[in-house]
């Protein structure tokens, strides 16, 4: 029964009474403009905070030493912590499920570089070869370090590509000797980051070498490794398991808050994305709360038209129209009401996003490419042919309840 | 054709009950044309309703063209609503922002018809109501008379049993209603039953049989001065 002609019917009623129908179909466009307007947004909003924690690896833990700040057996507060390799290999093989690890060693200071005739000021970053999934290090050039420099204490380096512009320029660095602070170096690889600018002026060396070549002895600044696939509760297992260990190894109280800073990325992260996941569910209550007052407008002027057109409904069924037809009649100009505003108002809403998106600097921390993806806008259709539907039904019983002996009575 | 045996009907009005038709028989013949007459409230007009399948009857029995319409679900009583019957009213109900010939057409949609000969006939009908140069006109750049006369081509066009009129010529004036009277009596030589209900008594008697209501009952069923000799034979063959 919904063929051309009845497409052709409603095309009929729909354009008589233009203004009518662009009011009504207002509603649904705003209604749909502002959920996809407000989604995009709490998408841009999850990127920008994603974005935050592009730098390192999401599921990592990262743990430094600080000063006891609580007695403990016997021992005053106000001990300097001082984490050794012994610590680093303990909490490797200890803590179960640790996937990639490094430990960091310190030279203080930035250390003067030199190649040649250039020189430069550089800060110097001694880890073990897991350091480079934990830091995202992604090297462009030659190789990043491996187990054998470690073991053989080579005296090799991996640069940033801020460090080999100012010492190579456009030559090719790999393979070159460089001195640092006098010491020489062969360079092994080049690497770009995607964090900040600084993360591209570091050198990286194999730790073991660092520790003899600069006095570390076995002393490290941090212990840093990746929990695989954990979720929030086995990682926070993992964090005070590590933490454990280092407070045995150490005497300290595994409660003191200060003698080691155990940073959990994956419960920071956590943290984030039940906030975004609460924001998002926020957006869907505003955005379809104005959707269905705009339902409720269109169900509404629908009812009045059924009113207004109640005897030329009552004609049709004089000649011949099915309670069936009536109904058909209604309720597909309803969803055709919706629809088609409904699909402008998404497009609307999408150029919005695009547009915003244009114009945001690329630098932008918090708030980055705010789109909705393809899922939402198929989410977005269904809604508005099921809220037409809606929409539509109460006017359409009502239309097909019409009696033509009422409708049609001579006044 | 048309067939009423004992036929009551009562509408609710609040807590009263309002007995419209009581006892009711009526036989009307294919080819017939018959007058209904009655005061306002005789219950002409349900009459009307209850022959055109839009009101149901509360007791009785009604057999249209040999088929029991008691007990009809709406969606069978408008399909037969579309086949059987067609409608002229007073104040001639065209759907106004349809052109003439698509007001015409608009029985033959809803009973399936592809457009082309949807057109083709409501063209045909409406010449024969002579209004074929007025086909795309809206019903307002129409005269009473010839709203009227699209009217009937609308209720012609399915080629009906029976054609019911309520009050046809109530807003035309005196040559204008003949007019319509005309038409109608050219139907009738089509052998479709056509019943009119009307209050003028020289509408009625332009038709072959007056059958007068009062108080939801016959009084009268007489063939007309015009009705005559074909009256006679219509009654005599709606008989059986």
């Amino acid at each position: 029964m919904i063929d051309r002609d009845t497409w052709g019917e409603i095309a009929e009623v729909v354009t008589r009474n233009k203004l009518r129908t662009v009011l009504t179909g207002f509603a649904v466009a705003w209604g749909i403009f502002m959920l996809v307007v407000l989604l995009g947004s709490g998408t841009g909003l999850a990127e920008g905070i994603e974005y935050q924690f592009r730098d390192d690896a999401i599921n990592s833990i990262w743990v430094s030493a600080g000063q006891t700040s609580l007695p403990y057996q016997g021992l005053q507060p106000g001990r300097q912590v001082r984490l050794t390799n012994d610590d680093y290999d303990q909490v490797v093989t200890r803590v179960p499920g640790v996937e990639h690890s490094s430990a960091r060693f310190w030279i203080f200071g930035n250390q003067q570089v030199t190649y040649g005739s250039e020189t430069g000021s550089f800060t110097i970053r001694a880890v073990h070869p897991g350091h480079q999934i934990l830091e995202r290090t992604q090297v462009i050039a030659g190789r990043y370090l491996n187990p054998l420099d470690l073991a053989e204490h080579r005296k090799v380096a991996v640069i940033g590509t801020v460090v080999a512009d100012a010492l190579f320029g456009k030559a090719a660095a790999i393979g070159e000797e460089i001195k640092i602070n006098g010491i020489a170096f062969r360079v092994i690889g080049v690497f770009d980051d995607e964090g900040s600018e600084r993360e591209r002026e570091f050198i990286y060396l194999p730790i073991s070498t660092a520790q003899r070549t600069f006095d570390g002895r076995n002393r490290i600044a941090q212990i840093l490794y990746t929990t695989g696939d954990a979720d929030l509760a086995r990682s926070q297992a993992m964090a005070g398991r590590t933490t454990e260990i280092l407070a045995t190894n150490h005497g300290f109280d595994p409660e003191d808050p200060r003698a080691l800073f155990v940073n959990n990325n994956v419960e920071n992260f956590q943290r984030f994305a039940s906030m975004m996941k609460a924001i998002r569910a926020f957006v869907w209550v505003v955005g379809v709360g104005t959707l269905i007052a705009g339902v409720v407008g269109v169900s509404n002027i629908m009812l009045v038209a059924v009113r207004e057109r109640t005897r030329e409904i009552g004609v049709r069924k004089a000649v011949g129209a099915t309670p069936a037809s009536i109904v058909s009649l209604v309720l597909l100009e309803s969803v055709l009401i919706t629809t088609v505003a409904g699909y402008l108002g998404l497009i609307a809403g999408v150029g919005v996003l695009e547009g915003l998106g244009a114009v945001l600097p690329a630098e932008a921390e918090f708030f980055r490419n705010p789109h909705v993806d393809l899922r939402v806008a198929v989410a977005a259709t269904l809604l508005l042919i099921f809220a037409g539907t809606v929409a539509g039904f109460f006017p359409a019983r009502r239309a097909a309840a019409v009696r033509p002996v009422e409708a049609l009575r001579d006044e | 054709m048309i067939r009423l045996r004992n036929v009551h009907k009562s509408y609710r009005m609040g807590d009263n009950l309002l007995h419209v038709l009581r006892g009711i028989d009526l036989d009307i013949a294919a080819g017939e044309l018959v007058s209904i007459m009655g005061a306002s409230g005789s219950g002409k007009s349900t009459l009307m309703n209850v022959i055109g399948l839009l009101d149901r009857l509360d007791e009785g029995s009604y057999e249209l063209d040999g088929v029991d319409m008691t007990g009809l679900t709406e969606t069978r009583a408008a399909r037969y609503r579309g086949q059987l019957i067609g409608f002229v009213f007073q104040s001639f109900h065209l759907i106004p922002f349809k052109t003439a010939v698509e007001n015409v057409a608009l029985p033959l949609y809803y009973q399936g018809v592809a457009r082309r000969e949807r057109n083709r006939l409501a063209g045909e009908y409406l010449e024969k109501v002579g209004l074929a140069d007025r086909a795309g006109h809206l019903p307002r750049e129409l005269s009473g008379g010839q709203q009227q006369r699209v009217a009937i081509a609308r209720a012609l066009v399915t080629r009906p049993k029976v054609l019911l009129a309520d009050e046809p010529t109530g807003a035309l004036d005196s040559v204008t209603s003949r007019e319509v009277m005309a038409v109608l009596q050219g139907i009738q030589g089509e052998g479709v039953a056509v019943v009119i209900i009307t209050h003028e008594h020289d509408i009625a008697e332009m038709t072959d049989r007056l059958v007068h209501l009062v108080d939801g009952r016959i009084t009268e069923d007489r063939a007309t001065a015009r009705g005559g000799a074909v009256g006679e034979a219509a009654l005599a063959g709606s008989g059986g």
